[in-house]
């Protein structure tokens, strides 16, 4: 239900009549880059999680590490959404924008509900901060957010005056500031501190004073609330958990979640896995967590540009491991003629695209899903790979794991596309049992597979895959490269008939693995009817959000959400032409509406995006009502 | 590391079936034999090599060696090498290169397989030109070459092999040519070197670049314009009535006549080849003035990136179990009960 249902922000502050808790709750933390406002915001998320809350996030920052203090552009926020029922989005309009400069207020403040509740630190709203975020007067004092409800203290001078005891330098000492604002939003929706002072204290191992004023911070902020209650402008509000499915959870990140799943999809494989990366906004993460992973045969390589580190996963790959790479889409570029040698050789290898605004360097911490053709055309010669998109972070894991599943099966490469959004944000997660997954073990070729004892290492198995030679194999010596080869000895081969023959294998061995994979289902409504919203990647949330809302005004309009890009689900084409309307919501000028088009000669409408923001409920929503108009 | 029980094999083991489709009388001919004929000696497994290389003439090279053999993309060859190596450290991995793979397309994996010094034999074929594009001028081409892309004479000034390979931090230089005899010297020197071996063959293209480097290979001219250079020996040549020595006020190297064989007398460096300064030196020395040194000329070998690399992985999951199950639930969780 996430923002459909709150019950509007009155019943956060006490101005009002105290209405009943709201089911859902959006909030956002920004400030400057350095304020440490996702810290904040992933602590938030850490005790809202623990509070059973479902939630959804959405880190937006600049890329700019350290971006001039008090800039417009500088400015980096934290969206939660949170509440007691199902949460898919990261909510469209916040609730409450905590403020920690004027810049910050001025970027956030249009997104704000209205009726929403500002919290700003007025002690940063001087000449100074004013002036660099291009405000004539002081918003706090001018009248000009009467629309919303406004609460501003000097939080600056409240932590200075918490940590004081601890004799830090003043610079120091404002750092806190974020522990200050996170205690006041802990005491504002009847959070438990407890974990947090554990977590400040492990961070701060080797600095008790630190720790203790961070934590003093804390308090005070938390001890603020309650006074400030007292006094009468805010109000604690208790969310109550959510009813969800019985088991353990976590919160996860899809660069968490991808790292796991390449782990699992490993282990089930019976593979060490090779990963060769380069660093890159926003695909980095997968490495540094992979690093952190080597007890479970990962061996991983920082390489010195993007395509040695796919060409160094190939090469691990004619060793016998795992290879995988990763990367967002100037780094998918680069690698784009090794991906040719991984088709042409037909060795397993699994590319990761974080996908984020392009062309070119684009918007490298923006979300996009512009790489769709990229990752299904995006290559020279006839050389089709599978795709796979994952659709959340807890996703993610089960889509690494078919990615693998895929690639050594198939022997081919396999593309897994998320994106910007899946890898940052952060969702509740049912912690998996590796258990119950299906082990699929890779059988290396041992012995000659020829006559007369000859290798034939392009003779192909009846899912039309070659076998996997693992270098070094005794007697099994053969060469294998990028030009054309003979069908069965992979000797270089340019006669008409072998080029025609493996263009036809390397084609019908992809197009084959639509029979391993599950047919379409229908996310949310029925096979057939007026209008379906067919979705791919992380537009899924607000996708099944807007759906859900249309169909209790009972419209008829259904949800399919596809997995497998290419090749698609067999039944892919029949189920979408049991509607008399199909619309593509997509964060691109859209392109999975055209390789629908392409496919099945069906005709399939675009709906666009391409602000670098994720799509909004009722953005979709409004598309529905035109639809079906 | 190749430390195996060496295996028996003959010069006839590492052919393979396939028909050699390089132009008549290419150098590169010579070069694969005398790989043909040091592999033997060196007691090497046809199953336990692999031969990576680019895309050029040279990188056709692993058609014809009957071991593992990956023919990648231009200039890649040493990442795929990495990759090899760090997946399996005991298979013996040779690099096959040119002056256009290696120096130009591939400059920078050059550099990086060199610095991280993986184990591994690099051999650069430069024949000054590219081959298989049909004649244009490459990274090595004297200035003023006349090609189809510079027909006026090309005027960038050519990178040397060898002085980038040590100025990326090689610790294994060395130079020989297609015809030479002392070529599978070379080769075998390098298979000992324990990291990543640099050796520049020159190479004559008898299409495109025909006998560019008779002014120093030509029968006539070899005694004259070739120093040898031999680990603990004098650096002699023209038949030890020419050396080299230092010009200690200069800092730079200069021939000097040798007078009744008394090298000592007329000052003549003994060669170390794990003396770096001297190794610059030698691959810096200006051909024509100089003669063109040949041989191994620095190998002073330091820890290989893949041992050093695995050994930290190895120390990392030493006591850590690979429980998947245990990772995920790992970290601050919560129960929803039934």
């Amino acid at each position: 239900m996430a923002t459909a249902t709150i019950d509007g922000p009155q019943g956060l502050t006490g101005g009002h009549d105290a209405p009943a808790a709201p089911e859902a709750v959006v909030v956002r933390f920004a400030g400057d880059s350095g304020d440490g406002m996702q810290l904040t915001g992933g602590q938030f998320t850490l005790s809202t999680a623990l509070a059973g809350n479902d939630l959804s996030t959405f880190p937006d920052f600049p890329a700019e590490i350290r971006a001039p203090q008090g800039t417009l552009f500088g400015v980096s926020a934290f969206q939660i959404n949170f509440g007691s029922t199902e949460i898919e989005t990261a909510g469209d309009q916040p609730d409450v924008l905590i403020a920690m400069n004027p810049a910050a207020l001025k970027v956030n403040l249009d997104a704000l509900k209205v009726g929403g509740l500002i919290i700003a630190d007025s002690g940063e709203f001087n000449k100074r901060n004013l002036e660099k975020a291009k405000y004539d007067a002081n918003p706090l004092e001018d009248g000009s957010l009467e629309r919303w409800q406004l609460l501003s203290f000097d939080i600056s001078a409240l932590t200075l005056q918490a940590v004081k005891p601890f004799g830090l330098g003043n610079k120091e000492a404002l750092r806190c500031k974020n522990m200050w604002t996170l205690g006041l939003a802990l005491w504002m929706f009847d959070r438990d501190r407890a974990p947090l002072i554990e977590w400040l204290r492990g961070k701060f191992i080797k600095n008790h004073v630190l720790a203790d004023a961070n934590i003093a911070a804390l308090n005070a902020g938390h001890a603020y609330g309650e006074t400030a209650e007292l006094a009468g402008p805010l109000r604690q509000t208790h969310i109550p958990a959510v009813a969800s499915e019985p088991g353990l959870y976590r919160t996860v990140t899809g660069a968490e979640s991808i790292s796991y799943g390449l782990v699992a999809g490993a282990q089930l494989a019976e593979l060490p896995m090779f990963f060769g990366g380069y660093p890159i906004t926003p695909a980095s993460s997968i490495l540094h967590n992979l690093v952190k992973l080597k007890e479970f045969g990962v061996t991983t390589f920082q390489a010195e540009d993007e395509i040695a580190a796919i060409c160094s996963a190939i090469g691990a790959a004619y060793a016998g491991h795992l290879g995988v790479t990763s990367s967002s889409g100037p780094g998918i570029a680069l690698k784009t003629e090794a991906m040719g040698l991984a088709v042409m050789t037909e060795l397993p290898l699994v590319i990761v695209n974080s996908q984020r605004g392009g062309p070119s360097t684009g918007l490298p911490t923006k979300t996009e899903q512009s790489d769709l053709y990229q990752a299904v055309y995006g290559r020279n010669g006839d050389a089709p790979i599978p795709v796979i998109a994952a659709r959340s972070p807890g996703d993610a894991f089960d889509c690494a794991i078919e990615a693998v599943r895929v690639a050594v099966h198939y022997m081919t490469p396999v593309i897994l596309l998320t994106d910007g959004y899946i890898a940052n944000a952060a969702e509740p997660w049912k912690v998996p049992d590796p258990s119950t997954y299906t082990p699929f073990p890779v059988t290396f070729l041992e012995q000659p597979n020829g006559p007369d004892g000859q290798v034939l290492p392009y003779a192909r198995n009846d899912k039309g895959a070659r076998p996997w030679i693992k270098a070094g194999t005794p007697g099994l010596m053969h060469r294998i490269g990028g030009i054309e080869k003979n069908p069965l000895t992979g000797n270089i081969d340019y006669a008409p008939a072998s080029h025609q023959i493996m263009t036809d294998a390397r084609k019908a061995k992809i197009d084959g693995i639509a029979k391993s994979i599950p047919p379409q289902d229908v996310t949310l409504g029925e096979a057939g009817g007026k209008l379906v919203l067919v979705g791919w990647g992380s537009t899924f949330g607000a996708i099944h959000q807007a759906v859900r809302r249309a169909r209790k005004r009972g419209l008829d309009v259904s949800h399919v959400h596809v997995r497998h890009i290419w090749p698609m689900p067999e039944n892919l084409g029949d189920l979408l032409r049991g509607y008399e309307k199909v619309l593509v919501p997509e964060m691109n000028t859209g392109q999975f509406k055209t390789v629908l088009r392409d496919q099945f000669l069906i005709d399939a409408r675009p709906l666009t995006k391409t602000s670098g923001q994720p799509f909004t409920i009722a953005e979709i929503e409004a598309a529905i009502d035109a639809a079906l108009a | 590391m190749n430390d195996l029980t060496p295996i028996k094999t003959t010069l006839k083991d590492w052919e393979t079936d396939q028909e050699v489709r390089w132009c008549p009388g290419c150098g590169d001919y010579a070069i694969l034999k005398a790989v043909q004929r040091t592999l033997p000696e060196l007691g090497c497994d046809p199953s336990n090599t692999v031969f990576v290389s680019g895309i050029g003439c040279s990188s056709r090279f692993p058609y014809y060696i009957e071991s593992y053999g990956f023919h990648t993309i231009h200039g890649r060859a040493p990442a795929f090498a990495t990759g090899i190596k760090l997946a399996n450290p005991d298979l013996d991995v040779w690099l096959i290169t040119g002056d256009g793979d290696g120096m130009s397309i591939g400059g920078n994996h050059t550099m990086h397989v060199i610095r991280r010094n993986l184990n591994t034999q690099i051999l650069l074929f430069n024949n000054e030109i590219y081959g298989l594009t049909k004649g244009q001028y490459s990274p090595t081409s004297r200035e003023g070459t006349h090609s189809p892309t510079t027909p006026l004479g090309s005027v960038d000034h050519p990178a040397s092999p060898c002085a980038f390979a040590l100025g990326a931090g090689g610790r294994f230089i060395a130079r020989s040519y297609d015809v030479s005899k002392d070529l599978p010297q070379v080769l075998k020197a390098a298979h000992a070197h324990k990291g990543a071996a640099f050796v520049e063959i020159f190479q004559n293209c008898i299409v495109y670049n025909k006998d560019r480097f008779d002014d120093f290979t030509a029968k006539p001219v070899v005694d004259a314009t070739q120093l040898w250079t031999r680990h603990g020996e004098p650096l002699l040549f023209a038949k030890g009535t020419r050396g080299i020595a230092l010009d200690a006020a200069a800092l730079k190297l200069k021939v000097v006549d040798v007078i009744d064989g008394d090298w000592q007398a007329a000052g003549v460096m003994v060669h170390d080849q794990t003396n770096r300064g001297l190794a610059h030196l030698l691959v810096e020395m200006p051909f024509g003035l100089f003669p063109m040194a040949l041989g191994v000329i620095y190998d002073d070998p330091r820890p290989t990136f893949e041992s050093v690399l695995l050994g930290q992985d190895v120390k990392a999951r030493a006591g850590k179990s690979a429980d998947l199950g245990k990772l995920l639930a790992k970290g601050q969780t919560w129960t929803v009960a039934d």
